[in-house]
């Protein structure tokens, strides 16, 4: 209050404020999580400075509370003006009738340019067709691999297609003690049978995403192909907590390959010793008949519906999303910018490890638009671990996993056809 | 009708002065509870907070999928473990700790009481925190002192076998110093001449324990039972910090379990049935416990 007081001072005495400016009096309320939230705040002078006025207060919000800080938020009547949201939970607060509708604001933007994002991200802020977010970093899953080994077995890039690169891993398998793994995937990661079902075209759930479709011919290719992995001892069953250090197993050449995101760029250069630095590369996951699709990951900026500065609040948006500010952003964190202009840069285009990602980010795919889409998640590693340990048989996991998850939808079903009941 | 008659102004004293008490306690506990049953039939969810139109009235489908549910099972089973394993050990420390510090022998009593009371009033989660590093599989304390005896490191709290006696071993140094204070008071109130007749009959220690200090302290030792137990049953920041429920959801208690539906996936009505399930739970658990030690005190 103090802040603004002075702000409205100074402009009567100066007399050169316009009152379009004037009107723009705003605080800001921007919410981000982690690493993000901390760094943000960097960016935020530049954006005040060309627009008297307006102040931002950043509140920083650790991961693991924010999703329960942000439901008690709008329960409490208490959101943000904007926040960051993960883009798996868009829907969640789409449903909740939090999130304004941003279609408008983008068409008359002349610096949020649509065609300028990748489609596979952006299309994960968009529910019934309105988009609701607006991709502030991306990420996606690639491979990770020791060059060296692949060469070994006689490969001088990762190969492209599903059934050359289970040859390239049986190889590779071949050179290695039993103990050692051309592929580590860990079963209590749900990412893996997903990509490798929307890479055999399953659309993960049907009849508009109110039931599973995971016993379904297309999911159940990808996951017969994710279960032979490990039945043909390419990859260990372990779970995520079972491996202790996963740099010094690829050091040692315990494991050739692992699937993982951005963030682990860093920790490779930082972890893995100088000697492997030039021992170990990043690509794009082959796909059934060349390389497949992935998973559009990463965290949007979201405008709520109850912000009494929507306009101030949405330049705040524009800026953040131009792509120098991208840029700097990623110079801050690391994060992958969402902007393909961005990507143009040298820092990014220089950058070796991350060409993988630019080049799978364009063949990144959404899951599905529910908001029960998390718990489904861990439903189907859940199965999947059954799978994979052999307890139970491929079909009868997936049609146990499309009863929970039909179970989980019930509500949805319901609200849905009492909608299309009102709007009869 | 025999006994004494209480004149009814004196009734409506008593009703007065009772009133402030009874006010809070309806509507600071018994309205909560009555909302929450309701709560409990219903299945309101994310969808319900959108609007209350989206709530629907479901009578006891949550109680029969919850009992449908292998989750809530295991989450059971891993709590009776925390319990009935955590819940003796730590009695049986305590009451040893006190044996000790009430020994004639002992020396510096008041400086040895106020360290093992230590732990329990400091605050719960720092000190999960710093036994996360204790349990750390390479860099931890404990397979440190393994290793000097030649054992194999164990991964205390990333082996579904392990992370349960890990998490009752840490809530064991937790709370063992309330109990030892309680039984320190109840040693204290046993006569001295029982102690001094055993052994001028020719009673051992062994004898002297148990038949006198254990009969001596059974009131207490009910009280510290009923009351351990109670709080052992409603498990949840110790794995909550520390596993968040896992490997293999075998640290996930029925609270914890609750806390995910509730907090996690806003399935709160879902989430009224399972605490209304630990509350049943806990209430048998006390009854057959005042019914066991009340055989044994008489």
């Amino acid at each position: 209050m103090k802040s603004a007081g002075i702000v409205a001072a100074t402009c009567a005495a100066l007399a050169a404020c316009s009152p379009a400016s004037a009107n723009d009096d705003a605080t800001l309320r921007l919410w981000a999580m982690g690493r993000e939230g901390e760094v943000v705040s960097e960016l935020i002078p530049a954006f005040e400075r060309d627009n008297p006025g307006v102040k931002v207060q950043v509140q920083q919000i650790p991961w693991s509370a924010a999703h329960e800080k942000l439901l008690t938020a709008f329960v409490g009547n208490a959101t943000p003006d904007i926040a960051m949201l993960g883009n798996t939970w868009v829907p969640e607060f789409e449903a909740l009738d939090a999130l304004e509708p941003l279609d408008q604001r983008v068409a008359a933007s002349s610096q949020v340019v649509r065609d300028d994002y990748f489609p596979g991200i952006w299309n994960t802020n968009v529910v019934d067709g309105a988009t609701y977010g607006i991709p502030w970093y991306v990420d996606t899953r690639v491979i990770f691999y020791r060059t060296d080994l692949l060469a070994k077995a006689g490969y001088d890039k990762m190969p492209e297609t599903w059934e050359e690169w289970r040859t390239a891993m049986t190889r590779i398998k071949a050179g290695m003690t039993a103990r050692q793994y051309p592929l580590l995937i860990p079963i209590t990661e749900w990412p893996p049978p997903v990509i490798l079902g929307l890479q055999a075209g399953s659309t993960l759930l049907k009849e508009n995403g109110t039931r599973g479709a995971f016993s379904d011919p297309e999911f159940r290719k990808g996951f017969d192909f994710y279960v032979s992995l490990f039945r043909d001892g390419l990859a260990p069953a372990l779970s995520g907590s079972e491996i202790s250090n996963l740099y010094q197993e690829f050091e040692r050449g315990n494991i050739a390959m692992y699937i993982s995101g951005p963030w682990q760029i860093g920790e490779f250069t930082n972890r893995l010793p100088p000697a492997l630095q030039d021992k170990w590369m990043t690509a794009p996951l082959p796909g059934i008949d060349g390389p497949g699709a992935s998973l559009a990951g990463g965290a949007s900026l979201a405008l709520f519906k109850r912000s009494k500065n929507k306009d101030a609040a949405w330049k705040l948006m524009e800026y953040l999303s131009r792509p120098e500010i991208q840029l700097e952003f990623y110079k801050l964190t690391g994060d992958l910018p969402a902007r393909r202009a961005t990507w143009l840069d040298p820092t990014l285009s220089g950058n070796r490890y991350a060409q993988a990602f630019r080049d799978q980010l364009d063949r990144a795919m959404p899951t599905p638009q529910v908001p029960e889409w998390e718990q489904i998640a861990t439903k189907v590693f859940e199965h999947g671990e059954r799978a994979v340990r052999g307890r139970a048989s491929a079909e009868t996991t997936l049609a146990a996993l499309d009863r929970d998850v039909d179970r989980i939808l019930e509500k949805r079903r319901w609200i849905i056809a009492r909608l299309a009941e009102a709007s009869q | 009708m025999k006994g004494i008659h209480i004149p009814s102004e004196a009734n409506r004293a008593a009703w007065f002065f009772l009133a402030p008490a009874i006010t809070l306690i309806f509507i600071f506990f018994f309205l909560p509870v009555a909302a929450a049953m309701l709560l409990s039939l219903t299945d309101f969810d994310l969808y319900g907070i959108a609007s209350p139109l989206n709530t629907r009235f479901v009578g006891l489908r949550n109680y029969s999928r919850l009992l449908q549910t292998p989750d809530f099972w295991l989450a059971l089973r891993n709590t009776f473990y925390f319990a009935f394993v955590g819940g003796p050990l730590t009695i049986a420390v305590s009451l040893g700790a006190a044996l000790l510090l009430s020994s004639k022998l002992v020396r510096f009593k008041g400086f040895f009481r106020t360290i093992y009371f230590t732990p329990f009033v400091t605050t719960l989660v720092a000190v999960a925190i710093v036994w996360r590093y204790l349990y750390h599989t390479r860099y931890g304390f404990f397979n440190y002192g393994l290793s000097l005896i030649g054992i194999q490191p164990i991964d205390w709290l990333g082996d579904p076998n392990w992370a349960m006696p890990a998490i009752i071993l840490m809530a064991v140094w937790k709370s063992f110093g309330y109990n030892m204070l309680i039984f320190i008071a109840g040693l204290q109130a046993i006569p001295e001449e029982l102690y001094d007749a055993a052994a001028i009959d020719g009673a051992g220690p062994f004898r002297r324990f148990f038949n006198i200090t254990l009969p001596m302290l059974s009131p207490t030792l009910v009280f510290v039972t009923v009351i351990t137990m109670i709080g052992y049953f409603q498990l949840f920041a110790e794995p909550y910090v520390m596993t968040q429920g896992g490997p293999l959801r075998s640290t996930t208690s029925v609270v914890l379990l609750m806390y995910e539906e509730g907090f996690r996936w806003w399935r709160m009505g879902y989430a009224a049935a399972i605490a209304f399930v630990l509350f049943i739970v806990i209430l048998l658990a006390t009854l057959v416990q005042f019914r066991l030690q009340k055989e044994r005190v008489t």
